[in-house]
């Protein structure tokens, strides 16, 4: 793995200072600020409801902000990965067609990309008929044609099992490494997440904490949000950690679950 | 010039104009639910023909400025409380009655309704083809320029819109294609038929499309077939030509069906 830039070495990708959002009539997110900078991973997370995807969604410049402004870096190639894609089954669209959308894409990028998250040879199957973890990586796949220096994906994982949402993660921090592109998520998959994070950002309304994992974890904002005792997601996530840990203070997501997800190794 | 003195090339060469902008049309009509919006916007073209005659200008002007007006409308109000059903339902059967009520008003004016409801493709004159050729190469133009932005957003606005499109903009477009169609379509198909000439042959056609670019090319053959069987079955029969040509494109959509099964089996 190359070297990552650390935090204050590289321009923030993405910026937001004091920023609220509404949404339906009401606030729904105030007083926001973070930032995202290049080869960092930072997922947001929150329970259902704090706004998580809203604070996507205007960071994407899709909702305008009520209040303070977010920056984007001149010119910022942004990949996205959809929360859920419903593609009607009255539009026929094989993987080839989706891909290029809506940049036209040679056969052998397509060949190429799809091979590298995983589902080789797919190009000519209909969405429609694809597996929830295919329909995910084809996203991701899309997603990456744009040659993003910022991935944002919305609750990639969601409908992936454990060992699914774990190689996912691995998938991304591999593709984190090759393009040195920043990657800002939404989940409220904690344990595996978690420990897939550069940083964590809590959200409820607002920031309640962000930092490490560790340190989000350890924060009282955050256990008092999840409810989180001794045992459960909290005593996994610490075994994760600790794996982390030990390969040099920036999570290593290759280190979460080593067993279950080299079974379940991309391709 | 002497072709299109006869009625029937003028008749032919107009469904055909309408065929070929309904088609790529109607595909975003359907993967976008839109139908009822089309028929909406269609029934507000009686309206726009009852203002046309009661201002003495151009029915073709009158049915394009109402359709848009009513296109227009319904953007802005659906998303807002009401189920979009109700909203269309509303708002298409109300500019139908008004434009029926309206035209009922005008003084001195018997008007043939039925030649606006139905379509009187068979009077189809020089003056009227060249507008419904001058609107329908308008729409195909406009989705062939946008058809990969209408396309990304008619998958999703959200996607479009990290890509750096603006959905709303492909929104408007589509809203001023539908517009334009009702406008031309009117002298085809009558108001009554014109969602039916957007949404049938694109219906049938996903049966034997697999891209979406496929679809569109087969929802204007179809369109085309249905045009000129159509009009072939009002001459024989003697049946209303808009109403004949809806049927010729109803029996392919149920011929597609069956088709479509087959060649999956393959």
């Amino acid at each position: 793995m190359p070297d990552l830039p650390g935090p204050g070495v590289s321009a923030a990708l993405i910026t937001a200072r004091g920023l609220a959002v509404a949404f339906g009539g009401g606030p729904v997110l105030r007083d926001v600020d973070l930032e995202v900078r290049a080869g960092e991973i930072v997922t947001i997370v929150g329970p259902n409801g704090a706004g998580k995807t809203i604070l996507l969604r205007a960071l994407l410049g899709i909702l305008p902000p009520a209040r303070g402004r977010v920056t984007r870096r001149a010119g910022l190639r942004v990949g996205y990965v959809p929360q859920r894609l419903h593609i009607d089954a009255a539009l026929p669209m094989p993987v080839r067609r989706f891909l290029s959308l809506p940049r036209r894409q040679g056969a052998a990028v397509q060949a190429r990309v799809l091979e590298r998250v995983g589902v080789p040879g797919i190009e000519g199957q209909p969405m429609t008929t694809l597996s929830g973890g295919q329909f995910q990586r084809v996203l991701l796949a899309r997603a990456l044609l744009a040659e993003p220096e910022l991935l944002v994906m919305d609750e990639p994982t969601q409908g992936l099992d454990q060992p699914g949402t774990a190689a996912f993660y691995r998938l991304i921090a591999a593709v984190r490494a090759e393009l040195g592109c920043g990657v800002l998520s939404v989940s409220h998959d904690l344990n595996v997440v978690m420990s897939a994070s550069d940083r964590v950002i809590c959200v409820n309304g607002h920031i309640c904490c962000e930092g490490t994992p560790q340190a989000v974890l350890d924060a009282p904002e955050y256990r008092k949000l999840f409810g989180l005792g001794t045992g459960g997601a909290l005593a996994l996530y610490r075994h994760h950690h600790d794996h982390a840990h030990d390969h040099g203070g920036v999570a290593e997501p290759a280190a979460l679950e080593p067993e279950r997800v080299r079974d379940r190794e991309v391709g | 010039m002497g072709l299109l003195d006869d009625f029937m090339v003028r008749a032919l060469l107009a469904g055909l104009c309408v065929a070929a902008a309904t088609g790529p049309l109607g595909c975003f009509v359907v993967w976008r639910r839109m139908a009822y919006f089309g028929d909406a916007t269609a029934h507000a073209a009686i309206l726009g023909v009852a203002l046309a005659l009661a201002f003495s200008i151009s029915i073709f002007i009158g049915t394009l400025g109402v359709a848009l007006a009513m296109a227009l409308a319904i953007a802005a109000l659906t998303g807002r409380g009401w189920a979009v059903d109700t909203t269309l339902g509303v708002l298409a059967h109300s500019a139908l009655a008004f434009g029926l009520v309206a035209v009922s008003f005008l003084p001195n004016v018997r008007v043939d309704l039925s030649a606006f409801l139905f379509g009187d493709i068979l009077a189809v004159s020089r003056h009227d083809l060249a507008v419904i050729a001058g609107g329908s190469a308008l729409v195909v133009g406009l989705m062939v320029w946008r058809w990969s932005a209408l396309l990304t957003a008619t998958v999703s606005e959200d996607l479009a819109h990290a890509a750096g499109l603006r959905p709303a903009r492909e929104r408007l477009v589509l809203t001023l294609a539908l517009a334009v169609v009702v406008a031309v379509a009117l002298k085809v198909v009558g108001a009554l038929l014109i969602a039916a000439m957007l949404i049938v042959p694109a219906a049938a056609a996903r049966n034997f499309a697999r891209s979406p670019e496929a679809m569109a090319v087969w929802a204007v053959a179809i369109g085309a077939l249905s045009i000129w069987a159509g009009l072939r079955a009002s001459l024989i029969w003697d049946t209303p030509a808009g109403p004949s040509i809806v049927s010729v494109a109803a029996v392919a959509f149920a011929l597609s069906l069956s088709l479509g099964a087959l060649m999956r089996l393959r």
